[in-house]
């Protein structure tokens, strides 16, 4: 039911955990639909430094999970900000039909992460800033 | 037997002396029971002895006993069966609400086709069905109730014989489900009081294909397999001989060793669940503590998801079963969790160890050692468990 490559990233996950001072953080579904994942990033010059995340859910959430943070880490926000639900399957060697859109929140919550980032820095600026 | 093996619920190897007895009649003694000639008529004095087995094991007599192709054929004969025979009573009829989908969908299939009523009466927290609940829910219109004798998702055994008692002084028909608990418990018919009663091959170590279902004299049933008279127009189609053998076989093997299975099943059973509770701290043990199956131990685990646990558990070669969402084509959550008034997140952590004889105390201290480790191992990257441990410690995590 599931391909090699989401049991060898559930078996072993990359990235799972916390960064306690994260600079963003996403936060998508909740345990009482199944599946509930948080990615926390540490941003610098714009590029992804490092990544975490935390997964209550499935196999195929948790490898979805471990599949996002590798996509992600390295890349700058814009970059990071196009990975798709489509991608994210297809580089898992695809997802069983029912998986696809319930577990499927990896990318979604990596985008609210970065809107997390961008919302704080955005904060941040001075109000006298020319712009 | 398969080392690690704890899903006997699902499905069971069939036991070689079964599997001996059953052999020549899928070659050499293949005829057909309803053929006149000596190739048929001697299968058909065959089916009958093992007939009368399958009787024996229930105190029931052998006029008594349709063979189905499976325990959920049979559920289905009974209620839809005994429900359309007796149209003239009325359309109501009473199910628990955590029973099979066979009980659960063919009750539904009433309601939806034939206008029925039907009610699906709660159980309290340990699973179990309160007779008063039951004598209450009874209108005149009611024409049978259905519920099971045990669950096999969480192993409450039902208080069976006063809940059949409501139902014969209230003139109501009366089925039972006894899938989960034949073999394990003592089931016998007249003791129960029960009007008929649903048993399949798997938990006897017979195949899967076969079942059969107990009903009183003349208790009058509309076929749901239209076909030919076999077994007496009750169910047509030509007969599973070598699994009706099969099941005629282990019947007889299940009647001469119930008390010492039973004996044996709780001992490991008991050794399981002590050491998960002892070693996995905030896990819930569902079902009833002391009336269950003897073979059952179910949990569910805070902050984890039970899929990924068993995924985990099937590396280590530990094979068990879960209710969780995730597990389920249909992504529902099992209703009998929620029937419970477990929270569908708690739920989701569930685990279910369906244990036989095959299995052996060194398979039980295995799980021992690998399960702590599974569930230990989702927490560190759950963010329930996160929040939960936060909230226990008083203070952020």
């Amino acid at each position: 039911m599931y391909s090699e490559v989401v049991l060898e990233h559930f078996n072993n996950p990359h990235h799972a955990g916390v960064i306690e001072d994260a600079d963003g953080v996403g936060e998508v579904g909740n345990p009482t639909c199944g599946d509930m994942m948080t990615f926390y990033i540490k941003v610098r010059d714009d590029v992804i430094e490092d990544i975490k995340f935390q997964t209550f859910g499935c196999v195929a959430a948790i490898a979805v999970s471990s599949m996002v943070s590798d996509l992600a880490k390295g890349k700058s926000l814009a970059e990071a900000r196009k990975i798709t639900k489509k991608a994210v399957a297809e580089a898992l060697g695809g997802l069983p039909a029912n998986k696809m859109h319930c577990s499927n929140l990896g990318a979604d919550a990596l985008a609210l992460a970065i809107d997390n980032y961008q919302e704080k820095q955005a904060a941040r600026r001075p109000e006298h800033s020319p712009q | 037997m398969t080392p690690g093996y704890f899903d006997h619920a699902a499905a069971t190897p069939v036991r070689p002396e079964v599997l001996t007895a059953m052999l020549p009649y899928f070659t050499e003694r293949f005829g057909n029971p309803s053929a006149v000639y000596d190739l048929g008529s001697a299968i058909k004095d065959l089916m009958e002895v093992h007939r009368a087995k399958v009787a024996g094991l229930i105190g029931a007599s052998p006029e008594g006993i349709v063979f189905t192709s499976s325990g959920a054929e049979a559920n289905n004969l009974a209620i839809k069966g005994a429900a359309l025979a007796h149209l003239k009573k009325g359309r109501h009829l009473i199910v628990s609400a955590i029973e099979h989908h066979s009980v659960l969908n063919a009750a539904r299939y009433l309601e939806k086709f034939h206008d029925f009523e039907v009610t699906f009466l709660p159980v309290d927290r340990r699973g179990q069905l309160d007779p008063e609940r039951l004598r209450r829910a009874l209108t005149p219109a009611t024409v049978i109730v259905s519920i099971q004798h045990a669950s096999n998702e969480i192993g409450t055994v039902q208080r069976l014989a006063e809940l059949a008692a409501v139902c014969r002084e209230a003139g109501v028909l009366f089925h039972s489900d006894a899938v989960a608990s034949i073999g394990q418990l003592p089931v016998q018919v007249k003791e129960l009081g029960v009007d008929l009663l649903s048993l399949a091959g798997p938990a006897l170590g017979a195949p899967k294909g076969v079942g059969a279902l107990y009903f009183r004299r003349g208790l009058r049933l509309v076929p749901q397999i239209h076909s030919g008279i076999q077994e007496n127009g009750r169910r047509g189609g030509t007969e599973n001989v070598p699994g009706i053998v099969g099941l005629g076989v282990a019947a007889e093997l299940a009647r001469r060793e119930l008390p010492e299975k039973a004996a044996y099943l709780k001992a490991l059973r008991d050794r399981l669940a002590a050491g998960v509770r002892e070693l996995i701290p905030h896990t819930l043990c569902t079902g009833h503590p002391e009336e269950r199956l003897p073979g059952h131990a179910s949990f569910c685990f805070e902050g984890i998801e039970g899929e990924a646990l068993v995924f985990l558990l099937n590396r280590q070669g530990i094979y068990a079963n879960t209710g969780s969402a995730c597990a389920s084509k249909a992504l529902k959550v099992s209703p009998t969790l929620c029937a419970l008034g477990i929270s569908p997140d708690l739920a989701q952590g569930s685990l279910v160890f369906t244990l036989s004889c095959g299995n052996r105390a060194e398979e039980v201290d295995q799980v021992l050692a690998e399960l702590p480790r599974a569930v230990e191992k989702l927490r560190s990257f759950s963010p329930v468990w996160r929040k939960k441990t936060a909230a226990f410690s008083g203070g952020s995590a």
